[in-house]
């Protein structure tokens, strides 16, 4: 498992787990559960400085962005051209090329506008981004995607923020067959195990935000899903067995006491 | 002595009020923007931050100060 990295654009990662900095109740909470999630990419948010309360907590000083990869989103944009001017904006802060593109088409169930998704991801992989793109659980729109120079497929679990767990999991296998991009399963994880079962399925990682946030104790929480995710991993390499209708014994069946 | 002509400009979508040949460095200075940690939009174009010095704000100019914070 040493050896078992994960490679995004190029670069080499430890940790399988991604994890969002959201919805937590304060800074200081978001970076513990960060640190003990042991993820070494943070999806982070674009949005404006608070010029009137200058007091507010900064992300970048509690995450250090040296020590761990800052991945920006495009949350909130439902156009291609806010989410472009949303990651161009980021690249500008310091120079950030890896980005999450996320384009949504519907603001109840969240679901990204794979039209605009694509459009964007052309545009971002032609500019030099490297863009690992929310998508929907299409196998069509996957393989699309790679095509258009995407350098991880994100498709969603379930609703973002949801915790349903895999709906489709038949279509997440097909999309695992067709593509040596990073697969990563990118919202609606409601538990570890959604992990480990996405990790079975032969995914690269997962990503996660509101799990770890919203649970009752997010600390326990971030490490559940650590666990979850090396276990899903350590399984999906083990390789399971073939599945049977019937019963099959394990004890020997000769020298049976009469 | 003479009074000051100011001008007023967009900061984050908030009005502000700055005296006339007013830059957007004075502005970063003024509200103690740490320069590192944010990218910066002059009209939706997007500023070179060793720049900044030399670009005077104009009635009515829109700016969008931003940083990353929390999200999924």
């Amino acid at each position: 498992m040493k050896n078992d990295k994960i490679v995004i654009a190029n670069k080499k990662f430890n940790s399988r787990l991604i994890v969002g900095t959201g919805k937590y109740k304060n800074m200081p909470e978001c970076a513990k559960a960060i640190k003990l999630s042991g993820a070494e990419i943070v999806t982070v948010a674009v949005r404006r400085v608070n010029i009137t309360d200058k007091k507010k907590p900064l992300l970048m000083d509690y995450i250090d962005p040296k020590k761990t990869t800052y991945l920006p989103n495009t949350a909130g944009c439902f156009t291609s051209e806010e989410a472009l001017r949303t990651l161009r904006l980021a690249r500008e802060i310091g120079g950030w090329k890896l980005v999450k593109l996320e384009v949504l088409g519907d603001k109840q169930n969240l679901f990204p506008d794979m039209i605009e998704t694509l459009k964007s991801t052309e545009i971002l992989a032609k500019e030099g981004f490297k863009v690992m793109v929310y998508c929907n659980d299409d196998p069509l729109m996957a393989k699309r995607l790679e095509n258009s120079g995407a350098d991880a497929i994100m498709p969603l679990a379930a609703p973002i923020g949801s915790g349903l767990g895999i709906q489709n999991k038949t279509n997440i296998q097909i999309i695992r067959k067709q593509t040596k991009l990073p697969l990563i399963i990118d919202a609606g994880l409601g538990q570890a195990s959604d992990a480990t079962i996405a990790m079975e399925l032969g995914c690269d990682g997962v990503l996660v935000n509101t799990a770890i946030a919203k649970a009752k104790k997010p600390f326990e929480m971030a490490l559940a899903f650590k666990n979850a995710v090396i276990s899903g991993r350590q399984s999906f390499l083990a390789g399971r067995i073939n599945k049977y209708l019937y019963g099959n014994a394990s004890s020997p069946k000769t020298g049976i006491i009469k | 002595m003479k009074k000051i002509k100011k001008i007023k400009i967009k900061v984050n979508g908030k009005s502000k009020s700055v005296p006339e040949k007013y830059k957007i460095s004075d502005l970063v200075k003024d509200l103690k923007i740490p320069l590192k940690k944010v990218a910066i939009e002059l009209n939706q174009e997007i500023m070179d931050k060793k720049k900044i010095s030399k670009i005077i704000l104009k009635k009515d100019d829109k700016i969008e100060i931003v940083h990353f914070i929390g999200g999924g």
